[in-house]
């Protein structure tokens, strides 16, 4: 029995076969519309989502299975103290596979210690996000036509983005690879992905800039300051304007340049780029839900996929 | 030069880094003991110049793992009819468990109940762990 906690869980291979998977799936998704008849996902959402409960939950549907859960910590046990290990060893009474969401970092770890079934990390507070970095993989291979050879721009919040931190772990481990890191000096990556980067002698520059080094991007990912990661307001209103991606910054990318984000976005992208071709935020949101399909029927070991 | 009775059975934990020896204490929970203990602070030595040293008057199970991440250098001697019968050596430890806490105020430890607050050594030489949860990192 296999977990999704961060990137790391599946060897480039496994990544390799998951997202062969997905692409079987876009072309064919009739095919594997009874490839999880019986199964039931169940989704537990301690905190906001839309594209990635909705995702999963649309994902296990078109499988032929069903879905169990919540969305908010409000409507589960956990408003009464309950604590994530004893609602797991709960929920597996009940279901097959758990999508996790929650606001606590090491969240999606602590489930599995007493996990009889697959959990998957659906996002834990500013840590990792994994099935977004495979969202996130399948987009740029498909548009790309590769996971090698890139410089990779992130920009935004780097510190509490786990988007961020799950791609970054993802894609180091490709030939080829350079991260322009583009943040504020309070929003910069943690030490501990600059320690992972440093010692496996990534290439990376950190930098305050967009417009000094979008021209060097073969990706850019965008990402949003987030409101819900921050004690105190003050500082939300103070760096979330750093970087808004407009037209006049494209203008200085390469043609061949891709724009990713996770979404939600606020204003951080301008909605006049939405227009640009190498604007691919809503296909990569489209692909969201082919990916976690091919990922539960991997960690659900579903014969012949 | 203070003098402390020499111990017939018990143990001694030597070479403690000066100033660390309520470290020591503090960590292995020498306070519930019900046995005498020594505390030698700044004694001389010819290996570090200053020291602080620990004497037990008991055998107790120790946590090597929590002298090892406070100081390599210590050594606990063990003592029966006032001769040294056993002598052990630190060494840096791969995983701390409930030694120290994670700074990390969003980390899932700062909830859950019963989590023990477990760290794994990502560097020997600058003897830095990460938290096993949130991967925070703590340098010892």
């Amino acid at each position: 029995m296999k977990h999704l906690i961060e990137p790391s869980d599946l060897t480039p291979q496994e990544i390799g076969d998951i997202l062969d998977l997905a692409d079987k799936i876009v072309e064919n998704p009739d095919a594997y519309a009874e490839k999880c008849r019986r199964k039931k996902l169940a989704t537990l959402f301690y905190e906001p989502s839309t594209r990635t409960r909705l995702s999963f939950e649309a994902a296990m549907i078109e499988l032929g299975g069903n879905v169990i859960g919540f969305a908010g910590a409000d409507s589960s046990s956990a408003a009464k103290g309950e604590s994530i290990m004893d609602t797991i060893r709960t929920v597996q009474s009940y279901a097959d596979i758990v999508a996790i969401r929650h606001p606590k970092e090491g969240s999606a770890k602590v489930a599995t210690l007493k996990a009889e079934i697959p959990i998957i990390n659906a996002g834990d507070g500013g840590h990792q996000h994994p099935t977004q970095t495979l969202t996130d993989l399948l987009t740029i291979r498909s548009l790309k036509g590769r996971l090698t050879d890139m410089t990779i721009g992130l920009c935004g919040d780097l510190m509490f983005g786990r988007t961020v931190h799950s791609l970054i772990r993802a894609t180091m481990r490709y030939k080829g690879i350079r991260f322009l890191l583009v943040s504020p000096p309070e929003l910069r990556v943690p030490d501990y992905i600059l320690e992972d980067l440093q010692r496996h002698n990534i290439p990376y520059q950190e930098v305050d800039r967009l417009e000094k080094s979008i021209g060097e991007m073969d990706v850019l990912y965008m990402t949003r300051v987030q409101k819900e990661r921050f004690f105190n307001e003050e500082d939300y209103i103070r760096l979330r304007d750093s970087y808004i991606l407009d037209l006049d910054k494209m203008a200085l990318a390469r043609p061949d340049m891709i724009v990713l984000h996770p979404l939600p976005r606020v204003n951080e992208i301008e909605v006049a780029v939405d227009d640009d071709p190498r604007a691919c935020y809503f296909k990569q949101a489209r692909l969201g839900k082919y990916v976690r399909m091919a990922l539960i029927l991997k960690l659900l070991e579903v014969e012949g996929c | 030069m203070l003098n402390v009775d020499s111990l017939q059975r018990g143990m001694v934990i030597d070479h403690i880094e000066s100033g660390k020896c309520m470290e020591v204490y503090r960590l292995l929970r020498l306070d519930k003991l019900d046995c005498s203990v020594a505390i030698i602070k700044n004694a001389r030595s010819k290996k570090l110049g200053r020291k602080d040293i620990i004497k037990i008057e008991d055998r107790i199970d120790i946590d090597l793992d929590i002298l090892g991440y406070i100081d390599p250098n210590i050594t606990v001697n063990v003592i029966d009819q006032g001769v040294i019968v056993e002598k052990k050596q630190m060494e840096i430890p791969k995983n701390l468990t409930n030694v120290v806490r994670c700074k990390n105020p969003r980390c899932i430890t700062s909830i859950e109940q019963g989590l023990p607050q477990v760290f794994d050594l990502v560097d020997s030489k600058q003897v830095l762990y990460r938290c096993t949860y949130c991967e925070q990192l703590h340098e010892a």
